[in-house]
């Protein structure tokens, strides 16, 4: 599954990275905690989140997640925008909830990300 | 490789520059040519440690030294200090507000998050006092 099938089968606006949804995704994780999302282990992994503030490029940013879906239509702001273009993260918005959102993509085809044991 | 050191003053409750002692810590790692696997360690771990002195403390510093085998973060406050560490390291427990909950924060991963990315993990803290974190990761060799 590559980005672009992600925006059709969520019927999703993107946001930020136009040219980059031929980018390949193998998981996703979704998850409203950011201490959540750094434990799981980035594989060309896409999060979707509820969590709509520059908090949530940061944790992207530091596994190395280059796509974001935003859920239930929520819509960053404009500081969360810049941060994203300046990294190279893709930020798409749905107007599905996010179990909702989850379960269209695992039906189709997406597993989930795995957690990092140590 | 010449020994690198380079250090962040954190500042309490500073949300907006939350994140970019981290974020400039892991592009330094990149550059130096550090595994992507060891940044990525690294950044988690100090994105926390930066969290958690913007969330919990008085301020500090964070600070980046990297030699030829490891990179090492050390993160020290300026207090009010943790008067029970085994319980602070429980994972879940958090003493966050509601408000630090809806930023995305407070799950109580924080430090379990740091010492799983370290191969060493040091912890020095007590009730009014300083919070001294200590984390080291080792570089691989290639034949490793």
């Amino acid at each position: 599954m590559n980005l672009k099938d992600v925006q059709r089968l969520l019927e999703a606006d993107v946001l930020t990275g136009e040219d980059t949804l031929d980018r390949e995704i193998r998981t996703a994780f979704a998850c409203d905690l950011m201490s959540d999302v750094l434990t799981f282990e980035s594989d060309k992994t896409i999060l979707l989140t509820g969590l709509v503030n520059p908090h949530t490029i940061r944790t992207a940013e530091m596994i190395d997640i280059n796509a974001i879906v935003f859920v239930r239509g929520k819509m960053p702001d404009v500081e969360t925008l810049e941060l994203a273009k300046e990294n190279g993260i893709t930020i798409l918005v749905t107007r599905h909830i996010l179990f909702a959102s989850c379960g269209i993509l695992y039906s189709n085809g997406l597993y989930g990300a795995n957690i990092v044991h140590k | 490789m010449e020994n690198i050191k380079i250090s962040f003053d954190i500042i309490q409750h500073d949300f907006s520059k939350a994140g970019e002692a981290s974020s400039n810590i892991k592009k330094v790692l990149k550059q130096l040519g550090i595994p992507s696997d060891t940044v990525r360690k690294a950044a988690v771990a100090t994105y926390e440690a930066e969290m958690n002195i913007i969330i919990h403390s008085e301020g500090g510093v964070i600070e980046l030294t990297v030699d030829v085998d490891k990179v090492k973060v050390v993160a020290k406050d300026k207090g009010p200090g943790i008067k029970d560490i085994s319980l602070a390291m429980k994972e879940g427990y958090s003493t966050a507000t509601s408000e630090i909950r809806e930023l995305g924060f407070g799950a109580g991963m924080g430090l379990p998050n740091m010492k799983r990315c370290s191969d060493c993990f040091d912890i020095q803290s007590s009730e009014s006092s300083p919070t001294i974190v200590t984390m080291i990761i080792y570089l691989k060799k290639a034949n490793d």
